[in-house]
């Protein structure tokens, strides 16, 4: 690519600049996929108007690199707007239609300026072509990873909802485990146990297991790490909810769980809690 | 050379350590508490780590020595104030510092060490029991 | 993937693995980790600062920082001439049970970081690089 080609394009779109923003605008109104439910015309002008200009600004510097430096603040608009279009509902492919529905109105507009020379009408055509093409596909690619961001933060948010720590009577708290127990989980119920513990001041938690479905060596680990972890905080643990097959899978593996005290029922831990921390349950009156 | 300061209270020592200490400096508490434990015939030590905000393999270990060799001096060790990252990390590192005591805070650790240093048991050489300040007894 | 930032220190005293400490803390802490992996980053960078001091005979680590779409990430690269390991599988088994912590720390720098990267040749030094990502 010669050098004086980008900056022909740059060029044009300054001295078009309005004609194109209207065409463009008018153009991406009529469009189904432009969403109108969505989004209201003044702020698509905005971000049009926007666009042209960092396009303007992009093709002046020289290159059609659209990964490289020149073009960061294009690509930057870019990302933004598709983040937004994300969480507003947009497809993909709407999204993408942002950059691509520019190709017609500014064709339109190469012919009727340019059409007298057609090889130039031609390289700038193919040229255009390569820089919006590549510009529309950063906006799928960005659309792609800000989705999988918000999946990955929603399934943190459920995983933080789903390890819920209670506060069974002053000083022990309970931890009903529900599901299986792999690394990313153990973090989070370290991270609530812990912090609860320095809230409450709590001497004991209980560790309920029974919503837990197996226990191998790995989910051993992952208990013995949490009580470690309780431990280190001046907090001692129970666990409770030991159903007869994980008794048996405990020992068939010859898991250690020598250190810490273990209990069928929660009921029987709250009671062991209880003693640990010098309370007793006392009959007041006869039951109604 | 900088150190950490020890002070007494009663039969108990208190450590507070407020810095990123180098290893030097870990080392040379080691020492002076293992000293002074010996020279005040103190019962319980209190090392309040709640200022630190990183507790690696190192550190750890101190913490290990320095409970192990109190307890050898029949002195008892309490760990207090770890931060929840601190303890989260040092448990993914593989150190579960099981023969250390720790507490959340400083009335906690108190309780604990009055149960310790109050069991009846004098110390070796027949001086009274702890709670008195005995260093106004001794000889040198 | 773009290197906002890198740094290079020495690692020639007990007092040059606290600067590291604090040099990695601040970067974590201006990548925007969660509290919880700022300090089990910072942990990790203290084993393998000490690693190099104490068995790599000295050495230098590099600091970068590190984005890659919306994520940020920190690496550190610890470089030594010293003796190299000569089993590092041995080096990196350290199991969750022992906690005396007598190996190198490399097993905990692993668990702790997020990538773990490790080269080493007996008698042509050691390269340890390590990185976490928010």
């Amino acid at each position: 690519m010669s050098p004086d080609q980008p900056s022909r394009i740059a060029q044009f779109l300054e001295q078009h600049d309005k004609e194109l923003l209207l065409a463009w605008v008018e153009h991406q109104r009529q469009s189904v996929a432009s969403r109108r439910d969505l989004i209201d015309e003044g702020e698509l002008r905005e971000q049009s108007q926007q666009f042209l200009r960092l396009l303007r600004e992009a093709a002046a510097l020289g290159g059609n690199d659209v990964a490289g430096p020149r073009w960061e603040a294009v690509r930057e608009l870019l990302r933004t707007l598709s983040e937004s279009r994300a969480r507003l509902g947009f497809s993909p492919s709407e999204t993408a239609l942002f950059v691509f529905s520019l190709k017609a109105p500014l064709f339109g507009l190469l012919r009727q300026y340019l059409g007298t020379d057609a090889r130039v009408l031609a390289e700038e055509t193919v040229n255009v072509t390569g820089l919006l093409d590549n510009l529309g596909l950063y906006t799928t690619e960005v659309y792609q990873k800000s989705r999988e961001a918000i999946i990955a933060s929603q399934s943190q948010e459920m995983l933080e909802l789903s390890t819920p720590v209670v506060q069974l009577w002053d000083g022990i708290l309970g931890l009903p485990l529900i599901g299986t127990l792999d690394s990313a989980r153990t973090q989070v119920v370290m991270e609530n146990l812990l912090q609860r513990i320095v809230d409450t001041g709590a001497r004991i938690a209980v560790i309920d297991i029974t919503g837990v479905p197996t226990v191998d060596t790995l989910v051993a680990q992952h208990l013995l790490k949490t009580v470690a972890a309780a431990r280190l905080m001046g907090a001692d643990c129970i666990i409770s909810g030991i159903r007869p097959q994980i008794a048996q899978t405990v020992v068939h593996l010859g898991l250690d769980l020598t250190t810490v005290v273990t209990k069928a029922t929660l009921a029987d831990a709250f009671a062991v809690a209880l003693q640990r921390v010098g309370l007793s349950v006392v009959r007041s009156a006869a039951p109604r | 050379m900088e150190r950490i300061p020890i002070l007494k209270m009663g039969p108990v020592l208190l450590v507070s350590i407020q810095v990123d200490m180098h290893d030097q400096l870990a080392l040379t508490l080691q020492d002076d508490l293992t000293d002074r434990i010996v020279t005040t015939r103190a019962r319980g030590v209190l090392i309040d780590i709640s200022s630190l905000e990183v507790v690696d393999s190192f550190i750890g270990r101190m913490l290990g020595n320095i409970a192990a060799m109190s307890r050898v001096l029949d002195a008892e060790t309490v760990v207090v104030g770890m931060r929840p990252a601190v303890a989260i990390t040092l448990v993914e590192l593989g150190m579960s510092l099981s023969g250390v005591r720790t507490a959340l805070n400083v009335e906690r650790a108190m309780e604990m060490l009055k149960a310790a240093t109050t069991d009846g048991h004098p110390p070796v050489d027949g001086h009274p029991s702890a709670g008195e300040d005995t260093d106004a007894r001794r000889p040198d | 993937m773009p290197v906002a930032r890198t740094e290079k220190l020495p690692i020639q005293s007990s007092e040059d693995v606290v600067r590291v400490r604090q040099a990695v803390r601040l970067l974590a802490v201006a990548s925007g980790f969660t509290l919880v992996d700022q300090t089990k980053f910072v942990t990790a960078a203290s084993e393998l600062a000490r690693n190099t001091l104490i068995h790599g005979g000295g050495g230098t680590v590099e600091l970068e920082s590190l984005t890659e779409g919306r994520r940020r990430g920190v690496r550190l690269t610890f470089v030594d001439q010293g003796p190299g390991i000569a089993d590092v599988q041995q080096a990196l088994r350290d199991g969750f049970t022992t906690g005396n912590g007598l190996g190198l720390g490399l097993g905990g720098a692993k668990r702790l970081s997020n990538e773990f990267d490790l080269h080493s040749q007996p008698g042509a030094g050691t390269t340890v690089r390590i990185t976490r990502w928010t």
